[in-house]
């Protein structure tokens, strides 16, 4: 294989992780929109979207497609029940401690599916076989295929809530200014809410359509999380077209550091970046729009 | 340090070195050896957090480096231990430094953020450098801790050397609290910008403290090394960042008396659940979560205002009834 | 504007020239020029928004200027941060008093003097003698300070159970804890009732008279009026006049910022 087509080739898986790494990176940007933290538990959203599609399709035997929505949904009531929960009665408002608690919520969750599932690792059966296409020279997994055509009606279906309906329109209010939504009479606390859900929402889909390639396990959470808010920072945080840049972006880098440089230490590079883009980035978020009237 | 603490500190290093007479179990004086070590980071940690008010999900990553350098030195190259300890802590303190000052620019949950990062390469490196670590199998044959010709080789002497070394540091740094440099990072903790305006160079003060802070982290970590004999990456994942955490949320951030309370509470209580093991990571969680949604002060200061609220009533009441007698 | 005879010193301890600071699109100030002689007070009066704050926050290097410059006693001050601006003696109250509330009146006074003292980590951590008896130092000019200002029986108390008046105080008591030779006040009565501005403007008279230079930042015209020695009128971030008390108060253009014309 020619060094191009095997760059090529990176690019393409890249693209594959780089999409859920996308659909965990607008989770992020979604309620921190909302609500100013960073949600820990997120990654914990996109494991429990494998595990309960493989309880449901696997071990309960349900067809694909209800298994699919009722693992959505499952994992957007637990998004529910952390929102709800936790963090609605937690006595401090202070960011920090509302992220820790997010950060205590996604021990608790990964310690129960420990419990629950086991410790060893799962996976799912790909959507429509295993035999790889060939797509100008490259092989490219049926899978890949999915994630790249669900995660853009994702994107899509998102884009058009957020643009064209009200409640769409409401949560970019409140991710504008709170207080002015507030006074617009704009259910601020329904909206928080909704950003939660959502973002598990989100997690689950991406858990869903990876876990066929990567498989999964009650511990996959962390790792997911903290790449996907890489990507968020990445892309230029908060916003849902930098997210799915940073993802992709994020994806094609780390393809191409595993092949062209070691695979061992892949996961190490998207913290690299991480720490990179937090060093040298910040002038958007901590620059001029951070200055406090004293 | 005020008289308070001064007779507190004595009462604690009393009841600390009359224990190992009373207790005749090993295994108990190890877990108390542990938590010797604990607390020297959550001090540490303590005084990052608590009183210059950042954070820092990543000193899991120190503590191993302290432990990783001490053990590779002085068993794959022969070099003598008490110096390699302190050269592993330099080391430490400079990497601290390198990425502390872009670090701690970053605010709240950036910072957490990359803290965390700074640990998974960290724990990456650990695993993957193994011909140098051991890997993920972990590193064995470390010498143990002696001074000239002795050898602590027995959990209880290792206590007392431990312990000693656990309350040297409580001491020092409850002097470093209630001094011109102390009362400059309560005033950056609490109010930023008003300490910058009164003259206080808070960026400088807040490297200056995460190095100290990581510096104690690997001395720990060194120690441990030396005690266990043995290490391996698992020792020091984020996991154990969030634990060391934990301790100081459960103590109270800004009490370094809570967080020595706190970081022994929460050594022992994972190994009372022993026959639960299973459920480790579950029951941290969710102590973590309840801590912090009803008691985010920490868990002590909450007992504590609980305790002092009830005092004050039953006091107001018998006022009210000697008025009453009296009117009678 | 010729500046009268009646004031003191001819040395410039504060000058500001062509000073402009934008927020977000919106100029805060536009080419601010002025500067200030020492041992008087000088306030600066505008309707709201016209700058007043914002200036105080360049000042003291919260908010760094776009374009212009700023000079203290000939020093460029501009670029400086925060803590060295400090140390060269220019300090302020805010405001909304921001006090350290997790200390005792006592050592938020004794962080005042934080500039002017030494001790380190390894004084902290040691406590040898010379760091001993600087902290005796301090906690001594500390609680003759507080006698100043009358807060002496409340060293002990915790800030947030001072009253409004008590508080503005402590915060002046912190600022002055420095030594400095300029004094930043920001809105120093606001909040409070006749008794206490009339006690604080007193406070701020007798500063003076030990020779204080300060720079008032104030809405409460009667108080302007009796304890400034010189008045800088700010609108939309310009100057529109500046010159002595009785001058101003008959200016047409000042009289038309304040009615809004």
């Amino acid at each position: 294989m020619t060094l191009s087509l095997q760059i090529f080739q990176f690019i393409l898986s890249g693209l594959t992780n780089g999409s859920t790494y996308a659909l965990i990176a607008i989770g992020f940007s979604l309620i921190h929109n909302a609500t100013g933290i960073v949600n820990f538990a997120q990654g914990e959203f996109v494991m429990l979207g494998g595990m309960f599609m493989i309880t449901y399709y696997t071990l309960l035997n349900l067809p694909m497609l209800p298994a699919f929505f009722l693992t959505v949904l499952s994992v957007a009531a637990i998004g529910l029940l952390l929102e709800r929960g936790p963090i609605r009665r937690a006595k401090s408002k202070e960011i920090l401690i509302l992220v820790m608690i997010t950060i205590g919520a996604s021990i608790f969750i990964k310690g129960l599916s420990m419990i629950l599932w086991g410790k060893n690792p799962m996976t799912l059966p790909p959507f429509s076989g295993e035999a790889p296409l060939v797509f100008l020279g490259a092989a490219v997994m049926p899978q890949s295929i999915w994630i790249f055509a669900i995660t853009v009606s994702v994107v899509a279906a998102l884009n058009y809530f957020f643009k064209a309906t009200m409640t769409g329109k409401a949560m970019r209010a409140v991710a504008a200014s709170r207080r002015s939504a507030m006074l617009t009479g704009i259910p601020v606390d329904r909206m928080i809410l909704l950003s939660f859900t959502f973002s598990a929402a989100l997690g689950a889909v991406a858990g869903i359509i990876l876990t066929p390639i990567t498989t999964t396990s009650y511990d996959v959470g962390v790792m997911l999380g903290l790449k996907g808010f890489s990507a968020a920072i990445l892309g230029g945080y908060g916003s849902m077209p930098g997210a799915v840049f940073g993802g992709l972006l994020l994806g094609i880098l780390e393809s191409l550091a595993a092949g062209l440089i070691s695979s061992e230490y892949k996961d190490a590079l998207a913290f690299l970046i991480l720490l990179t883009a937090l060093f040298f980035r910040p002038s958007g978020i901590l620059g001029r729009g951070r200055l406090r009237r004293v | 340090m005020g008289k308070k603490n001064k007779i507190y500190l004595l009462i604690y290093a009393l009841a600390i070195f009359t224990l190992p007479a009373i207790l005749q179990n090993n295994y108990h004086l190890m877990v108390l050896n542990i938590a010797a070590l604990n607390i020297v980071v959550v001090i540490g940690l303590n005084l990052l957090m608590g009183y210059a008010g950042q954070i820092s999900l990543g000193h899991a990553a120190f503590f191993g480096l302290g432990a990783y350098l001490s053990a590779i030195f002085t068993t794959t190259y022969g070099f003598p231990l008490w110096p390699t300890m302190i050269m592993a802590m330099v080391f430490t303190g400079i990497i601290a430094n390198a990425i502390g000052i872009p670090t701690l620019k970053l605010e709240g949950h950036y910072l957490v953020m990359a803290t965390l990062g700074f640990n998974v390469i960290v724990y990456i490196v650990m695993v993957q450098l193994d011909a140098v670590t051991g890997g993920p199998s972990g590193f064995a044959g470390i010498p143990r801790l002696q001074i000239g010709n002795f050898a602590f080789d027995s959990d209880r002497r290792v206590y007392y050397l431990l312990w000693a070394v656990s309350i040297v540091v409580l001491f020092l740094s409850l002097n470093l609290i209630h001094s011109r440099v102390g009362r400059a990072m309560a005033a950056l903790s609490h109010n930023e910008i008003a300490a910058k305006c009164a003259g206080v160079d808070t960026e400088s003060y807040k490297v200056k403290i995460f190095v100290i802070s990581a510096v104690l982290a690997s001395l720990a970590g060194s120690l441990y090394a030396h005690y266990i004999t043995f290490i391996s990456p698992g020792t020091f994942s984020f996991f154990y960042s969030i634990q060391v955490v934990t301790m100081i949320l459960v103590g109270g951030m800004g009490s370094l008396w809570g967080s020595a309370f706190g970081a022994i509470l929460l050594t022992i209580l994972p190994e009372v659940l022993h026959a639960v093991k299973e459920y480790n990571v579950l029951i941290y969680g969710l102590i973590l979560m309840v801590v912090l949604v009803f008691f985010p002060r920490g868990l002590f200061p909450g007992i504590a205002e609980a305790f002092g609220k009830r005092r004050r009533e039953v006091l107001s009441d018998s006022r009210k009834q000697l008025a009453l007698e009296k009117r009678a | 504007m010729m500046r009268g005879a009646a004031l003191q010193g001819d040395q410039k301890i504060l000058e500001t020239r062509g000073l402009t600071l934008r927020f977000g699109g919106v100029e805060a100030l536009n080419g601010l020029s002025f500067f200030i002689t020492p041992h008087q007070i000088a306030s600066i009066i505008g309707p709201n928004g016209a700058g007043k704050t914002t200036l105080l926050n360049a000042i003291t290097g919260v908010y760094p200027p776009h374009t212009g410059e700023i000079f203290f006693r000939g020093t460029l001050i501009s670029r400086l941060k925060p803590f060295q601006i400090a140390a060269l003696g220019i300090n302020r109250t805010f405001q909304q008093a921001q006090l350290f509330s997790n200390m005792s009146v006592l050592e938020n006074v004794m962080v005042g003097m934080h500039p002017r003292t030494e001790a380190g980590f390894l004084g902290g951590v040691f406590h040898p003698p010379g760091e001993r008896k600087e902290e005796k130092k301090i906690r001594e000019k500390a609680e003759s300070l507080l006698d100043l200002f009358g807060l002496l029986p409340k060293a002990d108390w915790m800030p947030g159970h001072l009253s409004i008046a008590e508080q503005k105080r402590l915060e002046i008591s912190r600022a002055m804890a420095n030594e400095p030779e300029l004094l930043l006040l920001d809105e120093p009565v606001a909040g409070l009732n006749i008794r206490e501005t009339e006690a604080l403007g007193d406070l701020i008279i007798r500063l003076k008279e030990r020779g204080q230079t300060i720079i008032l930042v104030e809405h409460n015209m009667h108080l302007v009026m009796e304890v400034s020695d010189w008045l800088i009128v700010l609108h939309h971030g310009s100057k529109i006049g500046e010159g002595r008390p009785e001058e101003m108060q008959k200016d047409s253009r000042v009289v038309e910022a304040y009615l809004g014309t």
